[in-house]
């Protein structure tokens, strides 16, 4: 249990998806002006990586692994197109189930879900669940850990973004240019956690 | 077929008038992580013009063809074949730095670049000019790369591409390298600043409110 906790503090603040390890920044700086939209999108990161990274790692381990199938059958490379595939597939049933049995919260998610497909903290999750080899449990605790990761930081930097509205910007880095320097600094803080080992 | 004058502003437009990265907001996850030296910086570079150019061919030749409710799974399967040849690749000639890039080169699929072009450029024009378009594209995001690494590696380590330009005080030099542009997240600093340089540049980018 404690291993499960340590690591679910490590992935959240440690190595935090978003701000150590650069995942999901297209949309980390695209969709980050409103607190209310950045905290849908970060709840359905979460819920599509907490159900992608267990399935993928089922997958992974019973199909796709150097002799899964049987001696010396190794699909491994063919693992980024299923990956792929499965999440694309995960976020169309998500989609399908949540409209059905929870309507408010698919209103509330409205086009992010769909998005959440080419969102490369979830297809990193999956990556570094099969490059650190983790096995079922652990990629559940890595999977919800890292969406509340990237949730809080996408929430805080929506949180400067709207207070940074009443600031005095330079015309040349209005936008763009004063976010990925606001990112930079959040990054900076984020940083400190590194020496926390767990 | 098209002009050359055309065909020039497809290929290179991307890079300071158009780039990926300063002002469509695309592929900036692997920005941020590979530009720790200038080498990591190309090697990423070539993969992506590499897969952003041949992605574009192959969805334009068969644009007439894909049914429009499944296009992006369609897309995603040509660029994911795609990173696969090319982590292949690496993998075989250059095992040491495949594992550098760890799960960056994997990225390249969900790279916005490559998607967001797919789907907004090859999806309505001729194969050529698509091909030309990723090309451009991907020049586009590696100078931007190769800007933010160049900064980084030369003034960290004092060296660019291994080679030693400043000689550093711990080897008995003169020039203190600077920690903060090792640490990954300086690029954050770096690109926000050559943004602003663009941006003065050309005064037509800058947003409005």
């Amino acid at each position: 249990m404690e291993h499960y906790i340590s690591l679910f503090v490590k992935v959240v603040f440690v190595e935090n998806m978003a701000l150590s390890f650069f995942l999901g920044m297209c949309t980390f700086l695209a969709v980050s002006k409103k607190i209310s939209t950045a905290l849908g999108l970060g709840i359905a990161v979460i819920f599509v990586l907490a159900i992608a990274v267990p399935v993928n790692q089922i997958i992974y381990h019973a199909v796709l692994a150097p002799n899964a199938l049987g001696e010396g059958i190794d699909l491994s490379f063919l693992s980024y197109i299923t990956y792929i595939g499965v999440i694309a597939a995960l976020v169309q049933v998500v989609e399908m189930v949540l409209d059905k049995y929870m309507p408010v919260l698919y209103n509330a998610l409205g086009i992010f879900l769909p998005l959440i497909t080419v969102n490369c903290a979830i297809f990193g999750g999956v990556a570094f669940m099969v490059q650190r080899n983790y096995t079922l449990g652990e990629s559940v605790v890595f999977g919800v850990g890292s969406g509340v990761g990237w949730t809080l930081a996408i929430v805080l930097m929506a949180a400067v973004r709207e207070k940074l509205k009443y600031s005095d910007i330079p015309a040349g880095l209005k936008g763009l240019g004063i976010t990925f320097i606001t990112a930079g600094l959040m990054a900076l803080g984020f940083q400190s956690f590194g020496g926390i080992s767990l | 077929m098209a002009d050359s004058q055309a065909m020039k502003k497809v290929l290179f437009g991307p890079i300071l008038d158009n780039n990926p990265i300063g002002l469509q907001v695309l592929g900036i996850c692997s920005a941020l992580a590979v530009t720790g030296s200038m080498q990591k910086a190309l090697i990423m570079t070539i993969a992506v013009v590499m897969v952003c150019a041949f992605s574009n061919l192959f969805i334009s030749m068969i644009r007439n063809q894909i049914p429009n409710a499944v296009r992006i799974i369609v897309q995603m399967a040509v660029i994911a074949s795609l990173v696969i040849v090319v982590d292949q690749v690496l993998k075989a000639f250059a095992y040491e730095m495949s594992k550098e890039l760890s799960v960056y080169i994997a990225l390249i699929i969900t790279n916005c670049i490559v998607m967001g072009r797919a789907e907004a450029y090859a999806m309505k024009e001729p194969p050529l000019m698509s091909f030309l378009d990723g090309i451009g594209n991907g020049i586009g995001y590696g100078a931007m790369l190769m800007a933010v690494a160049f900064v980084r590696e030369l003034f960290s380590k004092g060296t660019l591409f291994d080679i030693e330009i400043f000689a550093l005080v711990q080897n008995g030099g003169w020039y203190q390298g600077n920690g903060l542009l090792i640490l990954p997240f300086s690029s954050f600093f770096v690109i926000g600043l050559l943004i602003w340089a663009i941006r003065q540049y050309k005064p037509e980018q800058v947003e409005k409110d």
